[in-house]
């Protein structure tokens, strides 16, 4: 049976039964594009024992959910995920897809827009209608950051995108939400690629894309040793901590750490620079937190152009200062409370 | 063992400065570089043959001008080059590119009575950033694919990569044929010298126009390209934050408290 939809769908990557955190950040612009062009926002889940996650996208925003649950699509390859995902837009002919920018979607999204023969936009940072065409309009940096492109597919269908992760905000939750779970069962073909071992070696408090606080060190620190003046500060705040590309490499933080163009697309509540003078590539990260503190010597340096408070000075000298006031203020509110007066 | 590479011409990103009064990319002296994350695969690609022996060839997409890409990567390592240009290929998008490159390979094998083994791309050009020609490439080809390759080794009788993934690395057993994108490896890639620079500038690159191969051409170009650019700006940041200046540190950091607490921030 063939459907044309026309619906837009958001892809919702899965592993280990387990959501990335992504697939829900693009319920929320999937919304906005569904409202506008007056259809349905589908989200399609694929992996092992991901019902909850249907569910949850529903909750989430999502009118309906279309679901693969089978074991083999516990772990992502492409042969397997690239079968289902085709086999479903042959199926149902979406208007438009929504794939997360994670090493798997960009993976996943070329290998699907090649087979269907329609255009694919990478590592979007905006997605809006056109109103003029009513086609999707895909912003996406180029050039290291320097330049944005706006990108249309006119004549193909479906019209995909991969979209950097931490650019959107995750909806609001509405647990009252109802919307039909299709459960769907394609024909895939055996995985040409063996997996012999996955490796986990990113410790959990990594985890940039979710913190609300990101403070992040750059070349400014001078050397590994310094990073414990980031380190300090990011625990006082519980917060996460980043790094610019100098700082990775430099080999004194891992790549996981690292913000900006070629490292982690960020969007905290409060997100302080110390040393980071601001290349284009780095702004391009973490330019869109809700507020930005930056900590630099070089009174000139760009990252003071996208800051909502710098403070001129020697990191060395400041961010001790900073982690001992706020160090003061979260155990002054909890004096505060116990006095009760 | 063949192996290819598909290399790009791409302008030094790092060198790119906004033009302030036009507010466009100035383009005009910036320097074109062998793509950097091309040159790591070109590297894997020559230390596997140095391993197991074999040839490796690479081959461009692009105007003439990007010859000087293929002689830099004959300088480190690679035995033949081949340039696809033609005009019918200016403004490809992936989808076009990947489509063009799959036909010029194809009668490249074709002309040499033997398949490639391993093709190799980067993971992404510095320009575009898309990293969509590499997967894309394979799947035109019909080839299996790994992505975001760090390190490739020799087993006994198969090749085994390592694979980047969000919260560490996979370790995989690849096929007979493959094609792998390559991320940034734990080593450099080598340098030339001069010897090999002069070898390099001899040496012949064989031109591959529309006209040399089967291709639909209603599929390359412009007119075969999905995607269409709307239009292009340059971000622009210039928050007026409030820049902090006080005789002390001390004072400094008391200030942006007051700041932040005044806008209900903390």
């Amino acid at each position: 049976m063939c459907e044309n939809t026309r619906d837009v769908w958001v892809y919702i990557e899965t592993e280990e039964g387990k959501a990335k955190a992504v697939g829900y950040e693009l319920l929320t612009p999937g919304r906005l594009l569904a409202d506008k062009m007056r259809v349905r926002l589908v989200a399609v889940v694929i992996g092992d024992q991901v019902e909850k996650i249907a569910k949850k996208a529903i909750e989430y925003g999502a009118d309906q959910a279309i679901v693969l649950d089978a074991p083999e699509y516990k772990v992502y390859n492409t042969d397997v995920f690239g079968d289902a995902m085709t086999a479903l837009i042959k199926k149902y002919h979406p208007e438009g897809i929504l794939i997360g920018a994670t090493n798997n979607g960009r993976d996943l999204g070329p290998c699907v827009s090649c087979r269907i023969r329609t255009g694919l936009t990478a590592d979007c940072t905006g997605i809006d209608l056109d109103e003029e065409s009513g086609n999707i309009a895909w912003t996406r940096p180029a050039f290291g950051g320097n330049l944005m492109a706006v990108i249309l597919c006119p004549d193909t269908r479906p019209q995909m995108g991969t979209v950097r992760p931490g650019v959107f905000k995750r909806p609001v939750s509405d647990e009252s939400r109802s919307g039909e779970v299709i459960h769907e069962t394609v024909q895939v073909r055996t995985n040409r690629i063996q997996l012999i071992e996955h490796v986990r070696e990113m410790a959990e408090s990594v985890k940039l894309d979710e913190a609300e606080v990101i403070v992040a060190g750059g070349n400014g620190l001078g050397s590994r040793d310094n990073f414990c003046y980031i380190q300090e500060l990011a625990q006082v705040l519980d917060g996460a901590v980043g790094a610019s590309r100098a700082a990775v490499d430099n080999g004194w933080i891992s790549h996981a750490h690292q913000v900006g163009q070629t490292g982690k697309t960020v969007s905290p509540r409060l997100y302080i620079a110390c040393g980071i003078s601001g290349a284009i590539q780095h702004i391009a990260g973490m330019s869109e937190s809700d507020t930005i503190i930056a900590v630099n010597k070089d009174p000139d340096a760009p990252i003071f152009s996208v800051a909502d408070y710098g403070i001129v000075g020697d990191l060395k000298e400041v961010l001790p200062i900073m982690t001992a006031e706020f160090k003061r203020m979260k155990t002054g509110e909890q004096t505060d409370d116990n006095h009760g007066d | 063992m063949n192996i290819l590479v598909c290399v790009k011409q791409v302008p030094d990103t790092t060198e790119i400065r906004i033009d302030p009064v036009t507010n466009t990319l100035i383009r005009a002296g910036v320097p074109s570089i062998v793509n950097p994350f091309d040159g790591y695969a070109l590297e894997m690609a020559v230390r596997l043959k140095e391993a197991a022996g074999g040839n490796v060839s690479v081959i461009s997409m692009g105007p003439e001008q990007a010859k000087n890409a293929l002689k830099a990567c004959m300088a480190v390592g690679a035995d033949a080059a081949y340039l696809v240009s033609d005009r019918a290929f200016g403004g490809s998008d992936t989808l076009a590119t990947s489509y063009i490159l799959s036909c010029a390979i194809k009668k490249i094998e074709k002309d040499k009575g033997d398949p490639f083994d391993i093709i190799f791309c980067g993971k992404q050009a510095i320009d575009g950033d898309t990293g969509q020609v590499g997967p894309s490439l394979a799947e035109h080809l019909g080839y299996p694919r790994v992505t975001y390759v760090t390190d490739a080794r020799w087993k006994e009788d198969h090749l085994e990569v390592k694979r980047e993934a969000d919260n560490g690395f996979d370790r995989l057993r690849c096929p007979e044929t493959v094609l792998l994108t390559v991320s940034k490896t734990p080593y450099e890639p080598r340098y030339a010298n001069i010897k090999s620079k002069m070898a390099a500038n001899r040496a012949q690159i064989s031109i591959i126009t529309a006209a040399d191969m089967e291709i639909d051409l209603k599929r390359a170009g412009l007119k075969g390209s999905p995607t269409k650019v709307k239009r292009t700006f340059t971000p622009v940041h210039n928050k007026q934050g409030i820049k902090i200046q006080e005789k002390s540190q001390e004072r400094a950091v008391k200030r942006l408290i007051q700041l932040m607490t005044e806008a209900k921030l903390v």
